[in-house]
């Protein structure tokens, strides 16, 4: 278990991470990557009942994490590796061919820790669910828990799964919305009118905590509470409110950096801004 | 040589109720889900007997293909069931995604397909899902010809360990296969000829006996390769077939486009091209009507594969 200054140092660690591989790749996500940083590390850090070095794709007898938001790999790779699910100097070949660090996660090439293909939107929720009723099928006590992103919550399969979940009692899901109110074309209310997710979740039925999801203290204030409302029949739906960005002043609050990489200059000025604190890959 | 027995009518997709109940009792793996259509699949049985392990969907059929995928991952062994057109065209990115490209266990129960669905008419009667599920790097389809063998493809689906697509029929239809396990990956030769190897799949094995019945009252003797396997394909026994007659006529409820005609011709092309004759939907739409009427009409019956064969034994 990290303290909470242990988390927000691999945090930032993360967040040079990001912005490197993505740097370096030429290409990505890194807004995503950046707002979900902080809650995605500590769920892997603190939150979950789950040991790299026991990883089964089967997740058996272990939490569960699926990434819906299938874009978001520069969190998702650089937070696995610091974990140990892979070498960190593996990081380096995020993008470039013949990695196992696919634009998007996929299984093809077993990257450990990596559940199941993501990138087309919407779907990973629906997965999370089947995987947290076969574990109840199973009898297994442990956890699922499913990352979207709130443009991903456009599609209609989003809402195909929060109908479904409750009805058939998943209340060992825990499912987190990184709601940084930006896609790629430009804030979720002007793109899409978004809405009010609290209220769409709460009438679909589930159990909705909103939290600020860039303060430390606060994600784990949440993922507490979310903890001690499972199964008590309904799932459970994190909004994170969060910043595209966050961390680094240029890149924050613009929809700008959804899929962008910055410039070596603009990756040199980032770096000035996040401590490295476990080690460069 | 004929080889078959014709034991009386039954629908295909009661074929795959009753297997879906044997393989659910053989294995504990095996789940079910629907959306919203467990009586026209047949999936009744399953759900009495194993309640904890159905799965009723809503029509919400995305979700539900995401849903087995993940069941997959966890260990089990997911039937998707719905109708054609809904387990393939509407949920196509979430079988390629979930289940092909993420290497899930899912089978994908697909029922209702074809033309002779009938009277529902042409926006359920699918002729193109053959095409699409085949262009799935790592998926299985097969389509089995009568109740006997839905039965037994069911079962062999659900101890295959990789993506499946099983697709069957409504319509009560002659059941003459004999009740012994399937084989994923074989075709089944039905009648014994030297003129003409007539291949066929689906509802269409049975037209194309029927088809070499009349044609051997002409002294005109047919191959009938019932093609249950339609990928990977048994191209050995369509090889050696087509290079005993030097003639094929292929058969199938499913338009040209992406179908079995033109994967045999495929087949054909690189290793010993053939004159080859092709039954099949021209790039239609279908509309209401019975199945005998639909069939008659889109010239898909026995009667069309009659002439078709003795068109390509003139080309040869």
């Amino acid at each position: 278990m990290q303290s909470s200054e242990e988390l927000k140092n691999i945090a930032s660690q993360v967040r040079r991470d990001i912005i490197r591989m993505v740097t370096q790749a030429k290409s990505g996500h890194p807004g995503g990557s950046m707002s979900s940083a902080d809650f995605l590390t500590a769920l892997y850090f603190n939150v979950m009942d789950q040991d790299s070095s026991k990883w089964a794709r089967d997740g058996k007898d272990q939490d569960m994490f699926f990434l819906s938001a299938g874009h978001l790999t520069p969190v998702y790779y650089s937070i696995l590796a610091r974990a140990g699910y892979f070498p960190v100097s593996e990081l380096a070949t995020f993008r470039k061919f013949g990695t196992r660090l696919q634009g998007h996660p996929s299984i093809q090439k077993e990257l450990p820790g990596v559940v199941q293909a993501s990138g087309s939107l919407g779907q990973g929720l629906s997965a999370a669910i089947g995987a947290a009723l076969s574990k109840k099928l199973d009898k297994d006590p442990h956890t699922v828990f499913v990352m979207c992103g709130d443009g991903e919550s456009e599609e209609g399969q989003i809402w195909e799964s929060a109908m479904f979940a409750p009805h058939h009692k998943a209340d060992n899901l825990i499912a987190m919305t990184d709601w940084n109110h930006k896609q790629i074309d430009g804030d979720t209310e002007d793109v899409a009118g978004l809405g009010d997710l609290e209220a769409k979740w709460k009438a679909f039925g589930w159990d909705v905590i909103v939290a600020e999801g860039n303060d430390m203290d606060k994600v784990l204030a949440a993922f507490t509470d979310a903890e001690s409302r499972l199964g008590k029949g309904n799932p459970v739906m994190i909004l994170f409110k969060t910043e595209m960005g966050h961390g680094v002043d240029f890149m924050a609050g613009t929809h700008k950096w959804h899929g962008a990489a910055p410039s070596e200059e603009q990756c040199a000025e980032a770096m000035k801004q996040l401590k490295e604190t476990l080690g460069d890959f | 040589m004929k080889k078959y027995t014709d034991r009386g009518k039954k629908d295909t997709r009661s074929g795959f109720g009753a297997g879906l109940l044997e393989a659910g009792k053989a294995d504990a793996r095996v789940v079910a889900l629907t959306a919203d259509l467990k009586g026209s699949l047949k999936m009744g049985d399953f759900a009495n007997e194993f309640p904890e392990r159905y799965f009723e969907c809503g029509i919400a059929e995305a979700n539900m293909v995401g849903v087995a995928a993940g069941m997959a991952i966890t260990g089990k062994i997911p039937f998707v069931g719905s109708f054609a057109e809904f387990v393939t065209g509407r949920v196509y990115d979430q079988v390629r995604m979930e289940v092909c490209y993420g290497k899930t266990n899912v089978k994908i129960a697909s029922s209702h397909a074809g033309i002779t669905l009938g009277e529902d008419g042409a926006t359920h009667q699918t002729m193109e899902d053959i095409a699409l599920m085949r262009a799935l790097p790592g998926m299985v389809v097969i389509n089995p010809c009568d109740w006997t063998q839905t039965k037994q493809a069911t079962i062999a689906a659900a101890k295959y360990d990789g993506p499946v697509y099983l697709r069957f029929g409504r319509p009560k239809w002659p059941d003459f296969m004999p009740d012994e396990p399937f084989e994923i990956g074989k075709s089944y030769v039905q009648n014994e000829g030297k003129d003409v190897s007539i291949f066929a799949t689906g509802h269409m094995v049975w037209e194309a006996l029927q088809a070499a019945e009349v044609l051997e009252s002409e002294g005109i003797c047919a191959d009938v390769i019932d093609v249950a396997t339609i990928k990977p394909l048994d191209t050995k026994t369509v090889l050696a077939s087509v290079m005993k007659t030097g003639a094929a006529v292929v058969a199938e409820e499913h338009n040209m486009a992406g179908g079995l005609g033109e994967l045999i011709a495929g087949v054909l092309a690189v290793s010993s091209p053939k004159p080859i004759e092709f039954i099949n939907g021209k790039d239609l739409f279908g509309q209401s009507g019975t199945p005998d009427e639909l069939l008659k009409a889109y010239g898909l019956d026995a009667a069309h594969i009659a002439d078709a064969a003795r068109k390509v034994i003139n080309r040869k």
